[in-house]
Parts: structure tokens; sequence; C-alpha cells
């Protein structure tokens, strides 16, 4: 699962008022390369939330992203490739996604997240 | 009708490990997925300016129909409830991100954030009560609201499916436009059983003047325009008569074979050495009207 996945990611389970952003806990992760697309990055930034995305490179081991970011960067080829590498390029393999509020696990295995909910959380 | 997969289990133990690798690797069925999502993509109408957007594949499955959304350059979120299925797409190593997930608890995404979102058969399976927790109205409610939260405003979705009756396709319907959805079903092929596909074309929000309106394939008589038209820019909501085209009659009924004919055919007789009768001005004449 690559962190644009996660940035989009919010826990539904029943009465979560703000599910996200969900932690991360990293068992293991991989770096796929990937080609970069200028339109793509530019037409995401607007809907990215920086700070979730700060946060989850971060804990992904990542920490080149600058903990503000608006949307006149988006010209520096520097902060693109940045941004690039942290959306898509970095993968959360093994692990879990911690909901913030109940602290409830989603388990993450070969990259899938599990978000199935119980019964009594619908 | 037994053989349609929603009646024999639920998704998750019917799509297992057998049936998900019997699904990806028979041809005819990756070969109507993609057909099927290619016209999925079409109904969606991106506009055309080459930007990759960020699809929902719900039911992605083995990543089939999210095959066809890389080919068209686009970046995509696929959501199953089969294991089988998605671990079939990792082997398959298919470019998009796989989430394991009920459609029928609600989708777990942030509001307003994806570009469009296609479903290839599978909606229809929320109207199964497979569990005792189960029930369909709420579930396809949750989904429908949830659908129309995590997109972005005037975007579309392109939901295929394959209705067991009018019921459930107006249950379907209904849900969708109480969750705030305008648009409606287009109807591909509407005369054959076998090809009839049915998309639910919603779109979040009142239907902008600029989106394209659509048109079913499968109106045409000839089969050959289909290709040619469906390019066009002529792209209207049809409504389709109910009774099938005539089939086109055969031109030369009751006229018989004619004295050339017979006399090829005579002569075809001859040359094996049958006993034929000689060729006079009665050979393949008109009878009188009197017999």
């Amino acid at each position: 699962m690559r962190l644009l996945t996660h940035n989009m990611l919010s826990s539904n389970i029943k009465g979560v008022t703000n599910g996200f952003p969900l932690r991360i806990e990293v068992e293991k992760m991989v770096e796929k390369e990937v080609e970069l697309n200028m339109d793509f990055l530019k037409n995401m930034f607007a809907k990215v939330e920086w700070r979730a995305l700060v946060e989850a490179s971060r804990s992904m081991g990542y920490s080149e992203l600058p903990d503000e970011a608006d949307s006149s960067m988006l010209d520096s080829d520097e902060f693109l490739r940045k941004f690039h590498h942290a959306l898509l390029e970095l993968h959360l393999e093994e692990g879990a996604l911690v909901c913030p509020e109940t602290g409830r696990k989603f388990p993450v295995n070969k990259g899938i997240p599990n978000m199935l909910l119980h019964e009594d959380e619908v | 009708m037994t053989s349609r997969p929603e009646l024999q289990a639920p998704p998750e133990i019917f799509y297992n490990d057998d049936e998900a690798r019997k699904y990806t690797s028979s041809s005819r069925i990756i070969d109507i997925q993609a057909k099927l999502s290619e016209r999925a993509v079409e109904l969606l109408a991106l506009p055309d300016d080459g930007v990759p957007r960020l699809l929902l594949d719900i039911g992605c499955g083995s990543g089939l129909s999210g095959e066809t959304l890389t080919e068209n350059g686009h970046q995509w979120i696929g959501l199953d409830i089969s294991e089988s299925m998605l671990n079939i797409a990792v082997e398959r190593e298919v470019e998009g991100d796989l989430l394991l997930g009920d459609m029928g608890q609600g989708l777990a995404l942030r509001p307003g954030v994806i570009d469009g979102a296609i479903s290839i058969s599978a909606v229809q399976w929320l109207c199964n009560a497979d569990k005792s927790s189960h029930e369909p109205r709420v579930r396809l409610r949750a989904f429908f609201g949830s659908l129309y939260r995590c997109l972005a405003r005037g975007a579309r979705a392109v939901l295929q499916v394959y209705p067991e009756n009018i019921a459930q396709r107006e249950l379907i319907l209904g849900f969708a436009m109480r969750a705030g959805f305008s648009g409606g079903v287009v109807v591909d092929y509407p005369h054959s059983t076998k090809r009839r596909k049915e998309y639910l074309v919603l779109t979040c929000g009142p239907l902008s003047l600029s989106s394209a309106t659509l048109k079913a394939k499968g109106e045409e008589e000839s089969c050959s325009d289909e290709e040619s038209s469906e390019d066009e820019e002529d792209r209207t909501v049809s409504v389709s008569e109910r009774h099938r085209p005539k089939k086109r009659q055969k031109l030369n009924k009751g006229k018989g074979k004619g004295r050339e004919w017979v006399l090829c055919k005579k002569e075809q007789m001859r040359r094996k050495g049958n006993v034929v009768p000689p060729d006079t001005k009665y050979t393949a004449r008109k009878r009188k009207a009197r017999f």
C-alpha cells in the first residue's frame, strides 16, 4: 500500500467522528521506483492532507518532506521529486494501521490493509 | 437461474482460492472483464487532458478491471471482500493499491478525494443478505452514502451490475438517488439476453452542462456500426424500444429456381448418365393458374 492510499483512508468504525489519519505501524516496507508524473502530482496536491503525509512518511523512515507546503512549491523539481517519492514509491508491506480515536488495529498483510469491520463496529 | 454466483454463496466464500484462480485464468472472463471495464471508463467521461486521475475500483477482484485503468494511465485503489482474489491480484503485480473491505460497511475513505469510481459486476451482491446481521437496505445505504461522500464534486461513478430482476435494479437505483446521485441506467445491447449489459452512471451532485450525454450500444441494426458510433460525439441517452428489431425477410422467397437452374441441373444429371427427359419449350415453364 502506498502512502497515497493511506492519505485517503479514514477509519469508518461506527461512532468515530475523526478517523483520520490512521497511524502507521511498520513491520516491513519496500520501495518501488515508478515514473514521475507532474500532472498527477499537481492534481493530487490539492487533495492530499500534507500533515498526514509528512507524519506517515516519517513513520516509514523518510523525513525529507518539509513540514509545510503550499502550491507555489510545486514549481520546484526537488520538491516534486520528494513529494513523488513519499506519495507513490514507499509501500507498506506488513504492519498495521491504527484508528486514531479507538486504537483499533487494521492489519496490513502483503501490502493489503484489512479494513473489514466486525459486526458491532458497523 | 442457479448459475448466478450471487445465489450460491457469499462473495468472500464463493471466490475462494480455486474459484479466484479459475476466474483469472479463463481467457473468456478476462476478455469480458476487459471489455466491461473499457466501456465503464468510457462512460466515466473523464476530461481528455492526459492528467492521471485517482480512481476507485469497487469489487476489483484480481485486478482485471484495474489493468484497464492502468492502461488508460490512471492511478487506482481497488476494494474487494475476497482475500483469495486480492492475493491473485498481488501475484499478478497490479499497479493499483488494494484494500480488503466490504462495500456494504461503507467505504473507509476521506470525503471528496476520488476523481471517479468504477465497479464491474459487484454491486448486485449488496442485495443479498448473507449473514444474519446483513440487511440489504442498510448496506446499500451505507455503500452509496460513503461513495457519494468520497467522490469529488462532479465526479462520476459507473457501476456495471447484473440485477436479478427489475425490482432489484430499482432498489439499487433508488438508494443511489437517495444518497444524492443524479444519473441513470445505460443499457448496452438491450435486445440481446446474453450481451445485454447494464451500467448505472451516477454523477455526484447535479448534472453539469458540460458532462457529455451517453448513448447505449447495440441500438443500431447492424453490428458493424457500433465501433464507429461509439467514438462520435453524438452521445445521447436513448430509450430502448421494448420489442426486438424485425428479422430481415428473405428477398427472393417464393420465386422458385428458374429455367436456367433447371437446365443446368438436367445437364448435370445427363453427364452422370441418368435418364433425363429432353429439353423442350415446356421445361421449367410455369403452370397455368387453373392448376
